[in-house]
C-alpha cells in the first residue's frame, strides 16, 4: 500500500460441498429447488431427530485438506449456539478446536505462499428473505426462510493473514477455487452462494510487526468485489489512522453499487458460542487407509498442471493460468506432445477454444494438433486456422476435410506465387511504388492479392513474395 | 422362577403368546385395557392421549394376521404404553410442555416401529415431568400424575406415567426415557420393573432430547421377562443414532434361567448411605436372597460415585440448554408474537416452558459460559471419566452391583415442589449408572408403610445379560409386594 501503509489481509472461504446429500441427512444437496422442498426431520431439526454424519462430505473435505498440504487429524464436531431464525436447531453442528485439516498452505501462480490456519466442515444454515422494509432483519415486514439450504456441507478454509491487497486475496480466492474444482469438493460458483468470502482486514504501517485492528468484510459476491472491497476497505483505514482516529473492530458490509463498506455490528461484545462437543455424534478418525486411498485419487492440481505446461509452452506459470483453469491443459500439452508448436497452441486454444469450451470436450487432441501443425506449416493462414478450427468445435471433423471442403488447400505455399505474379503484372505502376519504399501502396497490392483468392492468403506470406519479388527480400 | 408358565408370571408374554395362538384377539385385550383406563385414569392421569381410534385400528389389524395364519411379533396385540416425549407419526407428542402442546411429529421413532413391527398395539401416551425434567411428573403443564399406590403421593419421574400406567395396569408394558433415573426411580414408586439399557444399545432417534449423552429408551413392566422381551425387541444398532452401538443387542431372555449361583454380587456402600432405613434394609434383603441362592455378596466401593448428582447437574443442564433452543417459535409448537425476532424468541419460550426447565437452561447456559466452561461442564466430563474408571475398578471383582434405586418411597404430592435440591437428590442412586452408560434396573422388593420400594441391580457396558439374571433371581425371591387398586391384570 502506498503512503507507508502496508494492508494485511486473512480469508475465511466457505465452500459447499459437492455432496449428493446433506451433511447429516438423506436429502439432496441441490440449489436452486422450490423453497422448503428438499428437508427433513433431521435438517430441519424437529425434536427427536438426529444426525449421521456423510462419509462423502469427510473424503471431500480431506481432499481439500491434502490438496492444501494440510495435516488431515482426527476431529470432532462441535455445538456453536446461538439464536437466529434460519438454523433450525438454534446451533450450528461445526468443528471447534479439532477440526479435520490444520496446518498448510496455497501457493499463487506467482508464487507466493499463503498459510492455511485450517479447513474445517460444518453445516450450512437455512436462507433468510426479508419482505418489506429494506431487505433488513429489523426493518423487514416478516421473513421467509428456506431451509432447502439448512444441512448443506461447507468447509471452511481459514487463511493465515498472509496477504498484501486485493489484487494478491483476488489470485487467492482464484486459486482456491480452482483447486475447489480441480478435487471435486465445491463447483466453486459465488453467484450461487456456493463459493462465500468474508476478509478480515487490517492495516499496519509498513515495516510494523504487530498487526492492526481488523474489520471483517462481509457481502463479498464476485472476486470483483473482494478486489475492490479489501483496497477501499484499506484506504479507509489508513484514512481514519492518519487522522489521528482509531479502527473499531467490527463486521463491515460491502456494497457493490456505492463502492464502499458500511459498518455492521460491533465486535467489541463478541458474541459466547457456548461451544460444547455434539453429545449426538462420534469423533471422526480417517484411518490410514481411507487417507492413502483419498490421497492416491487426487488429480493433479492446478499449480503443478500451470508449471508443466509452462515448461512444455517455454512461456510464465502466469500466463497458462487461464488455461489451467478452463481446462485446456491437457489439450495443449497433447498437442505440443504430439509436435505442434508450442506458441500457436497456446494461441488457439487460449482464443478460439476458450471461447467454445462446452463444445472443447469434443476435440480430439489429434485433430487439434494437426490443425496446429498446417497453421504452423503455413498450409492455412491464421484467419483460415481459426475458422478451421471453429467449424471443428461446431460440428467435428479434421482439419484436413473442413480446409479442402472451403477451398483452402489451394493456397498452400506453391499456389501464391502465381496469383501474386499476376497482381504485380496487372498493376505495374503500384508495383514500382512498392519497390520504390511506399508503404501505403502494400495495402492495395495485398488487397488485390487477398481478392484475388477470396481472402485465403496469409497477409505475411503475400508481402514476403511481393519483397522477393520487388528484389527487396 | 416360573419361566414355563409365561402368562401367570409375565403378562405381557402370556398376552402375546395366546393372541399368536390365537386364544386371545388383541382387540379384546385392548378393550379390557382401554376399560381400565377410563375407570380410573380420570383419577390417575397417566396419560396425556389415550389413542383410542388408532389403538383399535392397530389391534384388529394384529387380529387380521392371526386369522390370516400370519405372526404378528413377539408383542403381538401386548398394550404398549409410550411417554410421550417418544415421536409419534401424527399423534401429537407434547414433552407435557406447552411449547410442543399441540405438535404432530412427521414420523416415528425407532422404537416406535420396532415394537409395531413386534405386534405391539400403542395405547397412548404418558405424562412425564416437562422435557423429562423431574423426579415426580409434577413438572408437567398438564397436571401431575397420581401414584397408584396412594392417589396422594407421586408416582415418581419423569417417566411417572409410564410407570403408573403399567402399575394401574392400563399396559403391561410401557416406554421410558431415563436420562439420571427417570426409568428406575418411577419404577421404584409405582412398583414396578424398569430398565435402563447401556448406553447406546437402543436408538434415540425420535426420543426428544433432554441430555443427549445420557438419555436412554428403556422399558416397565410387571415382571423381569417381561422387561427383557422389550428390551429386545428395542435393542440394537439403528442408522438413524451415529451413537448407537454396532453388532448385535445382548440376548437376555436365554440367560435368565441361568441363575446366579457362583455370581459375585458388589453391595455399593456410597450408594447405601444416606437413604432411608427402609430403602437400605430392602437392599440387605435383596443381598441375602443372593446369597441364598448361591452369590457371592460383599460390599465394595465406587468412591467417584458421591459426586454423580453434582456432575450430572452440570452435564445434563448443559446440553438441555442446547437441546431445547430449537424451541424458539420459528417453525413448529407455540409462537407467542414480539415486536421483533428476538422478542419473538424470548415471549415464546417464558410462555411456553415451566419453572424447573428454564431453572435448568439457565443452569446450562452458565455452565457452558466462556470462562466457565473449564471449571463446570469440563470439570463435570472429568469427574465423569472418574465414575466410570470406578465402576471398571469394582467390575475387576464384581459380575454386578446392587444398590437401592431410591433413597424412600414414594413422597407425597407437593413435598418437594419448592425445594428443587431435595428433589434432585431422588436421583442419587441412579445417576452414577448414566454418567457411565452403564445399564441398571430396578425391580420392586420390599415396602414402606404399605408402598413400594425397590432395588436396583447394575452391571458394566453389555452386561444386560447378567444384570437380568440377577434381576430375575430376585424376582422369585422377593416378599410380597404391595397391590395398587385396580391391580394388575
Amino acid at each position: 500500500m502506498s503512503g507507508g501503509w502496508e494492508t494485511v489481509v486473512g480469508l475465511e472461504v466457505h465452500a459447499e460441498l459437492r455432496t449428493v446429500t446433506k451433511l447429516f441427512c438423506g436429502c439432496r444437496n441441490e440449489f436452486g429447488a422450490e423453497p422448503n422442498t428438499l428437508v427433513c426431520p433431521v435438517c430441519l431439526g424437529l425434536p427427536g431427530s438426529l444426525p449421521v454424519l456423510n462419509r462423502m462430505a469427510v473424503e471431500l473435505a480431506m481432499r481439500v485438506g491434502l490438496a492444501l498440504h494440510c495435516e488431515v487429524r482426527p476431529s470432532v464436531f462441535h455445538r456453536k449456539n446461538y439464536f437466529y431464525p434460519d438454523m433450525p436447531k438454534d446451533y450450528q453442528i461445526s468443528q471447534y478446536d479439532e477440526p479435520i485439516n490444520v496446518g498448510g498452505w496455497l501457493e499463487l501462480p506467482d508464487g507466493h505462499r499463503v498459510g492455511i490456519v485450517r479447513a474445517h466442515l460444518e453445516e450450512d444454515t437455512g436462507k433468510i428473505t426479508h419482505v418489506g422494509g429494506g431487505g433488513r432483519i429489523h426493518e423487514a415486514a416478516h421473513s421467509l426462510v428456506d431451509y432447502n439450504r439448512a444441512g448443506v456441507p461447507l468447509l471452511e478454509i481459514v487463511s493465515e493473514p498472509d496477504l498484501r491487497s486485493g489484487e494478491q486475496a483476488r489470485a487467492y480466492v482464484a486459486e482456491l477455487r480452482a483447486i475447489l474444482v480441480a478435487t471435486g469438493a465445491s463447483d466453486g460458483k459465488m453467484e450461487e452462494g456456493s463459493l462465500r468470502v468474508d476478509a478480515n482486514v487490517s492495516v499496519r504501517p509498513e515495516g510494523a510487526s504487530e498487526y492492526g485492528t481488523r474489520c471483517e468484510i462481509k457481502n463479498l459476491n464476485s472476486l470483483r468485489s473482494l478486489g475492490r472491497a479489501i483496497d477501499h476497505e484499506a484506504a479507509r483505514q489508513i484514512e481514519l489512522l492518519e487522522a489521528g482516529e482509531r479502527i473499531r473492530m467490527e463486521t463491515r458490509h460491502w456494497n457493490e453499487a456505492a463502492g464502499h463498506t458500511v459498518s455492521g455490528r460491533t465486535k467489541e461484545q463478541s458474541e459466547d458460542y457456548r461451544y460444547f462437543p455434539e453429545p449426538d455424534l462420534v469423533p471422526v478418525a480417517p484411518d490410514d487407509d481411507w487417507l492413502a486411498a483419498v490421497s492416491a485419487s487426487l488429480p493433479v492440481l492446478p499449480a503443478e498442471r500451470r508449471d508443466r505446461l509452462a515448461e512444455a509452452a517455454g512461456v510464465a506459470a502466469g500466463d497458462v493460468a487461464v488455461l489451467v483453469e478452463m481446462g485446456l491443459d491437457d489439450l495443449v500439452l497433447g498437442a505440443i506432445g504430439a509436435g505442434a508448436d508450442p506458441r500457436v497452441a497456446v494461441n488457439r486454444a487460449a482464443n478460439e477454444v476458450a471461447a467454445n469450451l462446452e463444445a472443447a470436450a469434443k476435440l480430439t487432441v489429434g485433430a487439434f494438433a494437426e490443425l496446429v501443425r498446417m497453421e504452423a506449416a503455413g498450409e492455412l493462414t491464421a484467419t483460415q486456422a481459426k475458422q478451421v478450427l471453429a467449424a471443428m468445435l461446431e460440428s467435428g471433423g479434421k482439419p484436413a476435410d473442413i480446409a479442402r471442403a472451403r477451398g483452402f488447400e489451394a493456397l498452400a505455399a506453391d499456389a501464391l506465387t502465381p496469383v501474386v505474379e499476376q497482381v504485380v503484372a496487372d498493376n505495374p505502376d503500384a508495383f514500382e511504388r512498392f519497390k520504390a519504399g511506399d508503404p501505403k501502396i502494400q495495402g492495395f497490392l495485398v488487397g488485390q492479392v487477398m481478392k484475388a483468392t477470396k481472402g485465403n492468403a496469409d497477409g505475411g506470406r503475400v508481402v514476403a513474395e511481393l519483397r522477393r519479388l520487388a528484389g527487396l527480400g | 422362577m416360573s419361566s414355563g408358565q409365561e402368562g401367570a408370571s409375565s403378562p405381557a408374554a402370556g398376552l402375546a403368546a395366546a393372541v399368536r395362538e390365537g386364544r386371545a384377539s388383541a382387540v379384546e385385550v385392548l378393550e379390557r385395557h382401554l376399560g381400565a383406563i377410563a375407570e380410573r385414569d380420570p383419577e390417575i392421569h397417566a396419560f396425556n392421549l389415550v389413542m383410542v381410534d388408532e389403538a383399535r385400528r392397530r389391534a384388529e389389524t394384529v387380529d387380521g394376521a392371526v386369522a390370516r395364519g400370519e405372526d404378528p411379533g413377539r408383542l403381538a396385540g401386548v398394550p404398549v404404553a409410550l411417554k410421550d416425549n417418544l415421536c409419534t407419526r401424527g399423534v401429537p407428542t407434547s414433552c407435557s410442555s406447552k411449547i410442543l402442546a399441540s405438535w404432530r411429529p412427521p414420523y416415528d421413532a425407532t422404537v416406535v416401529e420396532r415394537i409395531t413391527a413386534a405386534g405391539a398395539v400403542v395405547v397412548g401416551k404418558t405424562n412425564l415431568d416437562e422435557f423429562a425434567m423431574g423426579s415426580s411428573t409434577e413438572n408437567s403443564a398438564f397436571g401431575p400424575t397420581r401414584n397408584p399406590h396412594d392417589p396422594a403421593r407421586v408416582p415418581g419421574g419423569s417417566s411417572g406415567g409410564s410407570a403408573a400406567a403399567v402399575a394401574a395396569g392400563f399396559a403391561p408394558l410401557a416406554l421410558g426415557s431415563d436420562t439420571g433415573g427417570s426409568i428406575r426411580q418411577p419404577a421404584a414408586l409405582c412398583g414396578v420393573v424398569g430398565v435402563k439399557p447401556t448406553y447406546g444399545l437402543v436408538s434415540r432417534y425420535g426420543l426428544v432430547a433432554f441430555a443427549s449423552s445420557l438419555d436412554q429408551i428403556g422399558p416397565f413392566a410387571h415382571t423381569v421377562r417381561d422387561a427383557a422381551l422389550l428390551f429386545e425387541v428395542i435393542a440394537g444398532h439403528d442408522p438413524m443414532d451415529s451413537t448407537s452401538l454396532d453388532g448385535p443387542a445382548p440376548s437376555v431372555l436365554d440367560a435368565i434361567p441361568m441363575g446366579v449361583e457362583g455370581m459375585r454380587v458388589g453391595l455399593v456402600s456410597e450408594l447405601l448411605a444416606g437413604v432411608e432405613p427402609a430403602a437400605a434394609a430392602a437392599v440387605e434383603a435383596a443381598a441375602e436372597a443372593l446369597t441364598g441362592m448361591g452369590a457371592k455378596v460383599e460390599t465394595t466401593s465406587v468412591p467417584a460415585t458421591v459426586y454423580g448428582l453434582s456432575a450430572y447437574y452440570l452435564i445434563a443442564p448443559a446440553e438441555a440448554s442446547s437441546n431445547l433452543a430449537r424451541y424458539d417459535g420459528v417453525r413448529y409448537g407455540l409462537r407467542v408474537e414480539g415486536e421483533d425476532v428476538a422478542a419473538m424468541f424470548g415471549a415464546t419460550r417464558q410462555a411456553g416452558f415451566g419453572a424447573e426447565v428454564k431453572r435448568r437452561i439457565m443452569l446450562g447456559t452458565y455452565a457452558l459460559s466462556a470462562g466457565y466452561y473449564d471449571a463446570y461442564y469440563g470439570q463435570a466430563q472429568r469427574v465423569r471419566t472418574l465414575i466410570i474408571r470406578d465402576f471398571e475398578e469394582a467390575y475387576r471383582s464384581f459380575d454386578a452391583l446392587l444398590a437401592p434405586t431410591t433413597p424412600g418411597p414414594a413422597f407425597p404430592l407437593g413435598a418437594k415442589t419448592q425445594d428443587p435440591l431435595s428433589m434432585y437428590m431422588s436421583d442419587v442412586c441412579t445417576i452414577p449408572s448414566n454418567l457411565a452408560g452403564h445399564p441398571a434396573m430396578s425391580i420392586p422388593w420390599g415396602s414402606s408403610d404399605g408402598l413400594p420400594l425397590g432395588v436396583q441391580v447394575m452391571a458394566p457396558a453389555l452386561g444386560e445379560a447378567v444384570m437380568f439374571r440377577v434381576a430375575a433371581a430376585l424376582e422369585g425371591e422377593a416378599p410380597p409386594a404391595p397391590v395398587p387398586a385396580g391391580g394388575r391384570r
